[in-house]
């Protein structure tokens, strides 16, 4: 079947999708996101978390035909995403090109400075959150969610916020630390 | 495969008499698990996400009915005054994530003992609103799981909503597992007093091959409170009585060992929760009862 629907801003078109797949498998396998990543395919990991209609999904247990003329926000367009919220950019949205080549490598390839990051994803590279990074497009798109919500939150809500993703490197002390970081800039206006 | 995407309530209760076998899918939380470990390939996934109807629900004088897809976060924001166990236990399904997504109405349709409404369910008291087009029944939530996994429904039926009694009490719910997020019940428990009519009721979850009430707890507790006049005069519940009511309660499930506990320990901690939940929520009720009476 062919499932209809915005990634990013952008309208997209899968086709041949077959009716038991998920989500997570049309955004890497037939889009060429692979940006979420695929893990344990059960909701336990987190680490394919996406915005379906601006609520964060596992992307692995939403069949490809429920997002049918719906919208959804991946890692790759979280950068946009932000910079619309915050009023900085028209809502232009990520094309599958753009989303493929963005890496952060601008200034420096460790900090990842002046390549349109979301302030989120700078707040992980600076907060040295990010090891393996298999968890952190999972982790980003959920903890930005909760920023959106929620810009002043306590620590409770950010395990709170967060409890949905496992990260097996960090022991998730950076990873609190990149999150209050992006929160205090945030409220800086930085 | 086929995925049948009916764009109303009318339209999916035609699918679904069209097509028995048809499995219906809202969250996706149970349904693509089986999928994508290959558990499961159905001929038909009925999606029900286009039916804004299962995503309302409506709070009457004495019930709240509960449409099959409203996602916990929901029960946990908006619901939290009239069903205190409902909003308790959604706050314990897995992560924000899933419970962005799942709903009562899959939790029933799953009826896995394990399922973390059950035993808020079960104590409120509840009726199961099923439809199909043949017409709508209403299926005592008492009668509704008929197995590990099964329950009352036909072929035909859908699950539109789930009618529950708003509590007129305080209400608990407890859960042991090896975390606090992300974890499926070792074992868990509701209780409800319901000091209209004087009486208590519980729930039981992942102690037997069904979620249960304990039954004979229940008719001990209440005798107990009505004899020595509790519900009027307020006083602590007496520690051999919660002790005796906890016993009863442990001697109601009928669990197994598999990896997740052995039967003894879940039976120990049905007993641990049954004596806590009750403490939990009697202490409330006499805390509430001095409120409104003024009395020290």
């Amino acid at each position: 079947m062919r499932v209809t629907f915005t990634v990013n801003g952008r309208p997209q078109e899968a086709d041949d999708v077959w009716e038991g797949e998920s989500l997570l498998y049309v955004l890497r396998e037939r889009l060429g996101l692979p940006g979420s990543k695929n893990a344990c395919e059960q909701g336990e990991c987190g680490s394919c978390t996406v915005r379906l209609d601006g609520v964060p999904v596992c992307a692995c247990l939403v069949a490809a035909g429920q997002v049918e003329g719906r919208e959804v926000v991946t890692v790759e367009g979280l950068a946009d995403h932000a910079e619309q919220r915050s009023g900085e950019a028209p809502a232009r949205g990520t094309s599958l090109d753009g989303a493929r080549r963005r890496q952060a490598n601008g200034t420096g390839a460790r900090t990842g400075e002046g390549t349109g990051l979301s302030p989120v994803q700078q707040a992980f590279i600076d907060a040295g959150a990010v090891q393996c990074g298999f968890c952190t497009p999972g982790l980003l798109v959920a903890a930005d969610e909760m920023l959106e919500r929620n810009p002043d939150p306590t620590d409770a809500d950010i395990r709170e916020a967060l409890s949905g993703n496992l990260c097996r490197c960090t022991g998730y002390e950076k990873i609190m630390d990149a999150v209050r970081l992006a929160a205090a800039r945030q409220s800086e206006g930085v | 495969m086929d995925f049948l995407r009916p764009a109303s309530w009318d339209e999916a209760l035609a699918a679904k008499a069209e097509h028995p076998t048809a499995v219906p899918i809202a969250g996706g939380t149970d349904v693509m698990v089986e999928i994508n470990f290959d558990h499961r390939r159905p001929e038909y996934l009925l999606d029900l996400n286009r039916i804004g109807d299962l995503y309302e629900w409506e709070v009457g004088a004495d019930t709240v009915r509960l449409g099959a897809s409203v996602p916990y976060t929901r029960i946990m924001e908006h619901l939290r005054a009239e069903l205190p166990g409902l909003a308790l236990a959604s706050h314990t399904v897995a992560s924000p994530q899933i419970r962005n997504r799942g709903g009562v109405g899959g939790n029933l349709g799953t009826a896995s003992p394990a399922g973390d409404a059950h035993p808020a369910l079960l104590a409120a008291g509840a009726e199961v609103e099923a439809e199909s087009v043949r017409g709508t029944r209403l299926i005592p939530i008492d009668d509704f799981y008929t197995g590990v996994k099964r329950n009352a429904l036909a072929a035909d039926e859908l699950i539109r909503a789930v009618r529950i009694k708003k509590a007129d009490g305080p209400q608990q719910f407890s859960k042991v597992g090896t975390r606090n997020a992300m974890v499926i019940a070792v074992c868990a428990f509701g209780l409800a007093l319901h000091p209209e009519t004087r009486t208590v009721r519980t729930g039981i979850g992942s102690a037997a091959p069904t979620p249960v009430r304990a039954r004979t707890a229940e008719d001990f507790l209440n005798a107990a409170l009505d004899e020595g006049g509790f519900w009027d005069n307020g006083k602590a519940v007496t520690p051999s009585v919660a002790k005796r009511f906890a016993d009863l309660c442990a001697a109601a499930c009928n669990p197994i060992d598999d990896v997740r506990g052995t039967a003894s320990y879940r039976r120990h901690a049905v007993g641990v929760m049954a004596r806590r939940t009750l403490t939990w929520t009697w202490e409330s009720y006499r805390g509430a009862r001095r409120t409104t009476e003024g009395a020290a």
